[in-house]
């Protein structure tokens, strides 16, 4: 048996452990302190299938933001006192026939892949010059599928809608209370202190790199508005009100270059989200600039939630 | 004169995983939240320092060797200021 079989047995091992860990434990933190080390585990396993974005964006992502979100909504709902721990018997047998379902559907459609199974990487590879990138997934996101790139920039803006829309209508346009009283001169401050310019720089550093090797606008983003998040709760960086206006282009910046970009080569008769010729390269590095931002604003904002009284862990 | 780094590379990220496997047995054993966290320091100063030091010789100077050291760094940054947070809490509870 060799060394790498063997690591990734243990690899599949532990991730099955630590999900089963989430599923059977009790209390709703342990279960959400589970589901950070299963983003992490499970971005390791994306690195031994050598998909570094991937691993990128589970880790930043399915670990960090996602993490944080759920921790902020544990603190929200162990206020609500009125809030029922438990469900029923029969929303519990609910849960467990469609997890079922879609277990076993997801297990039926892998073993059912042709093997080789069906793949269109040897085409992005071949148009990859074309469009001035090095790096495939970069491309892939940026120019095969820029739609569903912006898509997913507007799916994530009606996430911060929804979230906004919680708000009472005596605090609209407030700033969102978040964040825990800290001493002058305490850990936390001198972490945000210490952190947030190194991360914001390494923010930028995975976007640039994201055209030739793997990182990104969303891998950069989310490192960006974790620094926001650490910002924003240890009391270095005042919350911005939600009615502020350079918050709302800050917010919207991403979506709208894109949609802009996308409306201009439709101008110019190439087709909606074209890019021109020559150009391609400096255009997408544009609207990841854009996206960059919004997205690390957007995320951030996200798990500060919305303006009120009380919010925040 | 590759034997030795090799030799020093194996040496040294076996004793940096004998520490993290000291820091997660002290953290399975200790009694309270303070010691648990002394043995959980073990394996993030001296666990991944030895580690990062190992893999030191087998990447690209300087980029790769200041990235890895970048790491080491940060994580001690992050982990020594989260111990104070969960300290401080302890302490005042």
């Amino acid at each position: 048996m060799n060394v790498e079989l063997v690591f990734s047995l243990g690899l599949a091992l532990l991730i099955l452990t630590v999900a089963g860990f989430v599923i059977v434990t009790r209390g709703s933190f342990a279960a959400i302190v589970g589901f950070v080390a299963f983003g992490l585990t499970l971005s390791l396993a994306w690195m031994g299938l050598s998909a570094p974005d991937v691993a990128l964006t589970e880790a930043a992502l399915g670990g960090g933001v996602t993490g944080a979100l759920l921790l902020g909504a544990c603190a929200r709902l162990r206020r609500a006192s009125d809030v029922e721990e438990t469900p029923g018997l029969v929303g519990r047998g609910a849960a467990l026939v469609l997890c079922l379902g879609v277990t076993t559907g997801l297990v039926g459609v892998v073993l059912c892949l042709p093997d080789p199974a069906p793949t269109l990487a040897p085409v992005a590879k071949q148009s990859l010059a074309s469009t001035g990138l090095g790096n495939a997934v970069t491309a892939t996101l940026m120019v095969y599928r820029a739609l569903d790139t912006m898509l997913e920039k507007v799916v994530l803006l009606l996430a911060l809608v929804a979230v906004w829309s919680l708000a009472p209508d005596r605090f609209w346009g407030g700033r969102p209370v978040f964040g825990s009283r800290q001493e002058k001169g305490g850990p936390l401050i001198f972490l945000a202190r210490v952190l947030i310019p190194i991360g914001v720089l390494v923010g930028i550093y995975l976007f640039w790199v994201g055209a030739d090797a793997p990182g990104g606008a969303f891998a950069g983003g989310a490192i960006i508005g974790a620094m926001g998040i650490l910002g924003f709760f240890a009391g270095v960086s005042a919350v911005p009100a939600v009615s502020a206006f350079r918050l709302r282009v800050a917010l919207a910046a991403g979506v709208a270059f894109f949609l802009a970009v996308g409306l201009v080569g439709l101008a110019a008769g190439t087709g909606f989200l074209t890019y021109p010729e020559n150009f391609a390269k400096p255009v997408i590095v544009l609207i990841e600039v854009a996206m960059t931002l919004s997205i690390g604003v957007t995320l951030a904002l996200l798990v500060v939630g919305p303006p009120g009284e009380s919010s925040g862990p | 004169m590759s034997v030795v780094l090799n030799v020093f590379t194996i040496a040294a990220v076996s004793f940096g995983a004998f520490f993290f496997l000291a820091g997660t047995v002290g953290l399975l054993r200790f009694p309270d939240t303070l010691t648990r966290l002394h043995a959980l320091t073990k394996a993030d100063n001296l666990g991944l320092g030895l580690i990062m030091l190992g893999l030191l010789p087998h990447v690209a100077w300087p980029f790769g060797a200041l990235k890895l050291i970048a790491v080491w760094v940060l994580v001690l940054v992050a982990s020594a200021s989260a111990s104070q947070l969960i300290a401080r809490k302890v302490r005042d509870t």
